[in-house]
């Protein structure tokens, strides 16, 4: 029963979101016509489609939340239960487990997506009338082609009879704190990357393009951004401590994937400043935003479509993919239709010296698109080669070569940047204030090259990330810390971030030390400043898997006192796998990763021991780049709210 | 509880690797010279592993990676040059088994798209820019 509610409720939420086209499109249609725009009836129609967005959005979320309680009591009834789930799950993996599959993370999908058009319909109070209902028509258009694809491809709450004694299982891979928290939070920053689109189809409509636009859209690319920042960063924690061979980015389809909205994102954010602040780069933030969608649309196609084989790709189903790229082509071709058709109409805007703070953001504009054009040319390459017959492989090295030191010269706007002056200035002066970031840079690169073992990469990469440091907190010198305002000091967090998380990855890179052994019981082996010995293996028990458990007793230096650390390899039954659980040792100074391996049948394990200086710092970064982004969101928040106080008052 | 916990445990032991054969000698051990092993664990991190789903194999724990990796250490241990390495593993498994596409004509707009990009990028923010002269 509770299946079938769930499925009602989303055929109903499908319907609303057609009305809630029709509605804003017929209102906005007639607004526009002299002889309509004041009628009765213009008004009426307008005036329905927030409440229409904001129904579809509830309807929505119940069928996600029907859907998790079907799974939380493991109806095997229902076939994506049994398909996906097992009554042994602990409970917080059956809950996640609804989205750790195709049709459950594709109704989480929609869901955000209508929650999110509710949240605008509900929230957005500055926009201009007509914008904002265009604004919630482009936002319904996007949520009917996901309706179409959940109802017609992906029913999640098709029922299977007879039902089994039990389901197959989640994969273990997936059994992990991380899904309850990953998948939902980058979620929330692709969809919220499809608000500022429909923003930016919105205003193309009603030819509303401008400040005041600007100001609308940003804490909504703001607030996407930060969940994509947050999404990221957890995702590539969960798989270095899951995958169990240290590294932390792979450049796997996948990554790039959510890494491409990022980059569009980011550009954008500071593109939408431009035209906020100083009325300028109108069609571009137009463009950005048609790109951002459009690459966490790829994003998605990417992953869902089964043209992959990741953990991520749940199903592979020649129609589903299909169906998603028609999707895909349908809203990328039309925004870029309704662009090329509107781009005539909307001027660029204001120009700028090239030696300004407007400058440094068109530089920054410039090369975060080149860096995403990097990125979309590696991770698609292979799959049009494989079209064409030619099987080749992009990765690590073609992306150091290319993206590195792209980059790198975005990391020395980056330090310039805020410390230039909007509308002119003038090259001696910035030289001047960039002097100590300079001289740390320099003094970083003499001292690290000294130590000689450090590749090119790493070694400008610490430099960059030291004079950075110092260049991000420039802002707040020599001013009222009191009197600055919040979305500055979340400027400088953020900017903090990125030389921080840089740092950690060169540190990773550059000073790593290994140590893989079979090991003897009772032997002591070296890694980095510590000794580890292995005392032995045993049995363990949890909830839904057995496990052999080494226990390693680690010391640091000659004098420390012991510590164990217990990693497991782990067996699964449902369905089988075996996965290895590294156990990590945190210090301030980076951590200990310790993983066990096979034995070697002569009674020795194969043991894998990584010290990774530092290494921490990259995640850490990443959390204060999104603090940064949230304490932006919350200045301009204020702001915006104390400024509609004055006028209140005025 | 425990004899369920040992059967397991039996169960579990073939299913640590694909086959019951023991690892190649050095898929899981580094060689003595750490320049070497530096130089083959490079190596390891820019070569496929072809069965796993898009991971080196320096990060795989497939039974092909490890003979990969053993191949490559032996290999280097022996004073072969990384790239002779490559080339061999190449004409074995095609450019599928290497990240780094060597330049050629199929690859060859993969490699110039980053200059180009740049190029058309500054060409199209140039328009963004007051002309200095003019005014």
């Amino acid at each position: 029963m509770l299946a079938e509610a769930g499925l009602a409720a989303l055929w109903f939420a499908a319907a609303l979101a057609l009305l809630q086209l029709v509605l804003a499109g017929l209102g906005v249609w007639r607004s526009a016509k002299p002889a309509l725009a004041h009628d009765v009836s213009t008004a009426e129609i307008m005036a329905a489609v927030r409440p229409v967005a904001v129904v579809q959005g509830a309807l929505a979320l119940a069928a996600m939340l029907l859907l998790i309680w079907v799974f939380a009591r493991s109806d095997m009834s229902v076939l994506l239960v049994a398909q996906n789930s097992h009554s042994d799950k602990p409970m917080l993996y059956k809950v996640a487990g609804a989205w750790g599959n195709h049709e459950g993370s594709m109704l989480l999908w929609v869901t955000i997506l209508g929650v999110a058009g509710a949240a605008v319909a509900l929230l957005e109070r500055s926009l201009d009338r007509r914008t904002l209902i265009a604004t919630l028509g482009a936002q319904a258009a996007i949520a009917l082609g996901f309706y179409a694809f959940l109802l017609f491809s992906s029913n999640p709450f098709a029922r299977l009879n007879p039902a089994p004694a039990d389901g197959n299982g989640l994969n273990p891979l997936l059994q992990d704190p991380g899904l309850a928290f990953h998948p939902p939070t980058l979620y929330i920053g692709y969809v919220g990357i499809s608000i500022a689109f429909s923003f930016a189809v919105g205003a193309m409509i009603t030819r509303d393009v401008g400040p005041a636009f600007a100001r609308a859209m940003r804490p909504w690319v703001l607030g996407a951004w930060i969940f994509l920042t947050l999404g990221i960063t957890a995702g590539s924690y969960w798989a270095y401590y899951e995958l169990g061979w240290g590294g932390w980015w792979f450049w796997d389809p996948v990554e790039n994937a959510s890494l491409m909205p990022w980059l569009a994102a980011t550009a954008l954010l500071h593109s939408v400043s431009v035209l906020a602040t100083r009325d300028g780069l109108r069609a571009w933030t137009l463009m950005l935003a048609v790109v951002a969608f459009s690459m966490s649309m790829l994003g998605t196609f990417l992953v869902r479509s089964g043209i992959l084989t990741s953990v991520h790709a749940f199903a592979v189903d020649p129609t589903r993919g299909s169906f998603i790229l028609a999707l895909l082509a349908i809203y990328i071709g039309g925004a870029l239709l309704l662009f090329a058709l509107r781009v005539g109409t909307v001027k660029q805007g204001n120009t700028f010296d090239f030696v300004s703070r407007e400058g440094a953001l068109i530089a920054n504009n410039l090369l975060l698109t080149v860096i995403l054009g990097i990125v979309l040319i590696g991770t698609l390459y292979p799959i049009v080669a494989a079209g064409f017959g030619t099987q080749l492989s992009v990765g690590a090295p073609f992306f150091d070569k290319a993206a590195g030191p792209v980059a790198l010269a975005l990391v020395a706007v980056m330090a310039a940047g805020p410390m230039l002056r909007w509308r002119r200035d003038t090259a001696e002066a910035v030289l001047k204030r960039m002097t100590l970031p300079v001289a740390v840079t320099g003094i970083v690169l003499i001292l690290v090259a000294m130590l000689g073992h450090v590749a090119v990469l790493p070694l400008l990469g610490l430099a960059l990330a030291a004079g950075l440091a110092v260049a991000s907190v420039a802002p707040l010198w020599m001013r009222n810390l009191r009197r600055t305002p919040l979305f500055t000091y979340g400027m400088v967090l953020a900017h903090l971030g990125i030389a921080v998380s840089l740092a950690g990855m060169a540190c990773d890179t550059a000073f790593t030390q290994a140590t893989l052994v079979a090991a003897r019981v009772g032997v002591a082996q070296r890694v980095g400043p510590f000794t580890v010995t292995l005392d032995g293996i045993k049995p363990v028990i949890g909830p839904n898997w057995s496990a052999l458990e080494a226990r390693l007793s680690v010391r640091r230096g000659e004098t420390g006192s012991v510590f164990y650390l217990r990693p497991q390899s782990r067996f699964f039954a449902n369905p089988v796998t075996v996965t290895s659980e590294s156990a990590i040792a945190t210090r301030w100074d980076g951590q200990l990763y310790t993983v066990l391996g096979e034995p070697d049948g002569t009674g020795r394990w194969q043991l894998r021991l990584w010290w990774k200086p530092f290494v921490t710092l990259i995640w850490f970064g990443g959390a204060l780049v999104a603090l940064g982004g949230a304490l932006s969101l919350l200045g301009r928040l204020l702001r915006a709210r104390q400024g509609k106080l004055r006028e209140g008052s005025a | 509880m425990k004899w369920l916990a040992i059967l397991l445990l039996a169960l579990a032991a073939p299913a640590f690797a694909d086959s019951n054969q023991p690892p190649a000698p050095l898929a899981n051990v580094q060689l003595k010279d750490p320049a070497k092993e530096a130089q083959a664990q490079a190596l390891m991190l820019t070569l496929r592993c072809v069965v796993c789903q898009g991971q080196s194999i320096a990060d795989s724990n497939a039974e092909m990676a490890g003979d990969m990796r053993s191949l490559v250490r032996t290999r280097i241990a022996a004073g072969e040059s990384s790239q002779s390495i490559r080339d061999w593993l190449i004409a074995r498994y095609g450019d599928y088994v290497s990240y780094d596409p060597p330049l050629s004509a199929t690859t060859a707009p993969l490699w110039i798209a980053p200059l180009a990009l740049l190029a058309i990028g500054a060409w199209l923010a140039r328009a963004s820019f007051k002309r200095r002269r003019s005014s």
